[in-house]
């Protein structure tokens, strides 16, 4: 019963968002038309909620008869994985789709501020049918709510690489993030539609980008936090396809970000901004499509089964087709933009969209030039890490190069000289680390290099907060406390990128492992330490059996003890690894677990790792993320302060 | 059982003893891509074919073939599909050369836009928050 109520559900709020499409679009001239679209909306959105939270449900009740939770849930899972069950699956994932986008739609439709009822109300409409799109997916192509005849009794089970919550929060963030893009693509159509854009319409496409931003970036991290203790190797980003397709809408949207500020300030780069919302949501869809189809294991494994494959595929070039096809047509006619000079605020913006644009480019590139390779039957090649290591590296190492600069300069014509007078000590500290790392790792340039960029971050943010602390009159404490939050936030997020950027090219390039054989009361002399096994024992925990070993540490300030764990579930056939990490100020000591050695003498395989300043890459995801936040606030309060 | 063989084989290096041999070995199995996993290097996969091939790629450091040399013998045994480092050939020139292409697009259009602009009057504009 609850199942067909979900479908119900679904099945209206396909409906209400076709009819908040049509009335948005087409009635764009009439206030009370325009009003029925809005509703329209925010009733779509609650049945869209009344859908997944009856999907819900099923996966709280383990209703087997449902085949989506017969297939990925289990009587035996804690509570908390049985609700994170319902988008942990493909057709659940994709009614979150579905109810994010109707949700951002009924929200967008809320919040009019001073947008023109054109602008505003065609924004609707195009948000209305991108829901639409989606909900004709999950209910033809990917039915969440479908009956599975006969019902087994337990359930197939979540994988249990999966039952960690990280992963639970991973996809509703990283949907979150694709479903956000959409929100400036529908504003991009509206503006092309209505063949102009106001300063309203960027400040109404801001926010949006950040929450887009924000969530991708959070969204991504978990991802790699998570890599970096379950999968138990150590890594934390390999430039894996499914990684690459989160991490492209991201480019895209960090670019958008900005070249809406300018947009909204100064009227320039309007038709670039609105050409960036195009290609910010066409590469979530394409994300979706890559991740979702099978196309990226191999071409035929996706000819085997395509018809989903095509249907997203339909959709992306439904999306693109239309914001191109708009674009070539209308994006002439837009208003001039306004000049500045070579060296101004605009300029330097104008080259970090260039430096993101191009990074995202490239990764689109090597991410389906493999596919392409073989549809034209060049055989099978692998694009990976050495590649994007080479490519994206270095163009984003020239864009960290000019970042600190950006902040520094004034809008329209900026003082190059001054700028760089400010930046000086920072630019000292940089050469010193550059000079020091050199000496250090013997001459490895990229390293170096790496850790040179990461310092002058951190030390150009820092410095930009300082001048602007020293404007105005007062005692600092007050002046720290009446600084401007945009202030905050892009100081935060431009540090957040160069602690990352610290952490992942230290970790990268210092990264040190080895594996050994060791019996309990054996240790091993390793990165500075000693580690030693204490013991290896047998525990239970609610739906696994493990094996869990104890180690101590000695080092220079003390010893510590921890364990790692082999976790059997009986739903799976490969045990799954939980690391024991010690993290230290220098970084982490990374612990996983082996077999038992055979025919050895109760020895067991241990590999070890040491990633120094591992910590700094999670840190500097916060921090930008937080500086995505932070933004969010600003705006808020700037349009509650508005009259 | 896999496992075991893994261990064995990444252990083994430590009895190489010379560190430079052991960074080369180590950024060479991030490079060679595991031919039954799905998108993993050998380095990080339990595969036991995986195990194997780190086995072969120390074998061939400790003949003294060069990094190049250890490429190339890897791709006439397993294709290029072997190498996450794609060959520079007819097929993947356009690959390598995505960079500069897009990145001269990018400038051609910025430099473009530049030009159609007008260097209008300089007038004061509020800086972020303070308005």
């Amino acid at each position: 019963m609850i199942a067909e109520i979900g479908a119900f559900a679904a099945a209206l709020a396909l409906a209400l968002s076709l009819v908040q499409g049509g009335f948005g679009l087409f009635f764009a001239n009439s206030e009370a038309r325009a009003a029925v679209a809005a509703a329209t909306a925010q009733a779509a959105a609650v049945c869209c909620a009344l859908a997944f939270a009856c999907l819900i449900t099923l996966f709280v009740q383990s209703d087997f008869s449902v085949a989506v939770v017969a297939a990925n849930s289990h009587v035996d899972k804690p509570l908390i994985y049985k609700i994170a069950g319902a988008w942990g699956n493909h057709e659940g994932s994709m009614l979150l789709w579905c109810f994010v986008s109707a949700l951002f739609g009924a929200i967008f439709g809320g919040m009019r501020g001073k947008q023109s009822l054109g602008l505003w109300s065609r924004t609707i409409g195009v948000q209305g049918l991108v829901t639409a799109g989606a909900l004709i997916y999950a209910l033809f192509l990917s039915n969440p709510f479908a009956r599975f005849d006969p019902a087994p009794m337990m359930g197939n089970g979540l994988n249990p690489l999966l039952q960690d919550p990280a992963l639970a929060a991973h996809p509703p963030l990283l949907y979150l993030g694709y479903v956000g893009m959409s929100v400036p693509f529908s504003l991009a159509l509206a503006a092309l539609l209505e063949g102009r854009v106001d300063q309203a319409w960027a400040r109404a496409l801001r926010p949006w980008t950040l929450i887009a931003w924000t969530c991708l970036t959070l969204g991504i991290g978990l991802g790699s936090y998570w890599a970096y203790y379950e999968l138990g190797w150590g890594g934390w980003w390999f430039w894996d396809p499914v990684e690459n397709a989160s991490f492209m809408p991201w480019l895209v949207a960090a670019a958008l970000v900005h070249s809406a500020i300018v947009t909204e300030r100064r009227g320039s780069l309007a038709s670039w901004t609105i050409l960036l919302a195009i290609m910010g949501f066409g590469l979530a869809l394409l994300g979706t499509f890559l991740v979702r189809s099978g196309v990226l294991t191999s071409v035929h494994a996706f000819a085997v089964d395509p018809k989903r494959g095509i249907a997203v595929l339909v959709m992306v070039g439904v999306a693109l087709g239309a914001g191109f096809g708009l674009y070539a047509w209308r994006a002439p006619k837009l208003a001039q933009p306004s000049g500045f000079a070579a060296v101004s605020r605009e300029s330097m913006l104008v080259w970090n969209n260039f430096g993101l644009a191009v990074a995202a480019g490239v990764v689109l590139i090597g991410t389906i030039y493999p596919l392409l390779v073989e549809a034209m039957g060049g055989g099978l090649i692998s694009v990976g890490p050495p590649f994007f290591n080479a490519t994206v590296a270095p163009l984003l190492a020239m864009l960290f190069v000019l970042l600190p600069l950006g902040p520094m300069l004034t809008w329209r014509v900026g003082d190059m000289r001054a700028a760089l007078l400010k930046l000086a000590p920072a630019a000292v500290l940089a050469i010193i680390t550059l000079v020091g790392a050199l000496f250090a790792t013997h001459w490895r340039a990229a390293p170096a290099l790496g850790l040179m960029l990461g310092v002058w971050l951190v030390a150009g943010g820092l410095i930009y907060l300082w001048t602007r602390l020293q404007r105005g009159a007062g005692r600092l404490p007050a002046k720290i406390v009446m600084l401007p939050l945009a202030v905050w936030s892009m100081s935060f997020a431009h540090i957040g990128a160069g602690v990352l950027t610290l952490g992942a090219v230290a970790e990268t390039a210092f990264r040190t492992e080895r594996a050994v054989a060791l019996a309990p009361g054996e240790g091993v002399a390793f990165a500075g330490r000693r580690v030693t096994l204490i013991e290896v024992g047998n525990t239970e925990g609610p739906n696994y059996s493990a094996t869990r070993a104890n180690f101590r540490v000695d080092q220079a300030n003390g010893s510590n003890t921890l364990s790692a764990e082999r976790r059997f579930f009986s739903t799976s056939p490969m045990p799954t690894t939980e690391v024991g990490i010690l993290s230290g100020f220098d970084g982490d000591l990374y612990i996983a677990l082996g077999e038992e050695v055979r025919g050895g003498e109760g020895q067991w395989t241990v590999r070890l790792y040491h990633n120094p300043l591992v910590h700094f890459i999670f840190i500097g995801v916060v921090l930008m993320a937080i500086g995505g936040a932070l933004s969010l606030v600003a705006l808020g309060r700037r349009r509650s302060a508005a009259p | 059982m896999s496992l075991v063989a893994l261990f064995i084989a990444a252990a083994a290096p430590a009895a190489m003893g010379d560190p430079a041999q052991q960074a080369r070995a180590q950024s060479l199995e991030l490079e060679i891509r595991c031919v039954q996993c799905e998108n993993e290097p050998i380095s990080q996969s339990t595969a036991e074919i995986a195990a194997d091939m780190r086995a072969l790629v120390r074998e061939r450091i400790a003949a003294g073939d060069s990094d190049e040399e250890i490429r190339a013998f890897f791709r006439r045994r397993y294709g290029d599909f072997v190498l996450f480092r794609p060959p520079f050939d007819a097929r993947t020139w356009a690959l390598w050369a995505a960079p500069l292409l897009l990145g001269g697009a990018g400038l051609v259009a910025i430099l473009a836009g530049r030009r159609r602009r007008s260097a209008a009057a300089v007038d004061f504009v509020p800086e972020e928050g303070e308005r």
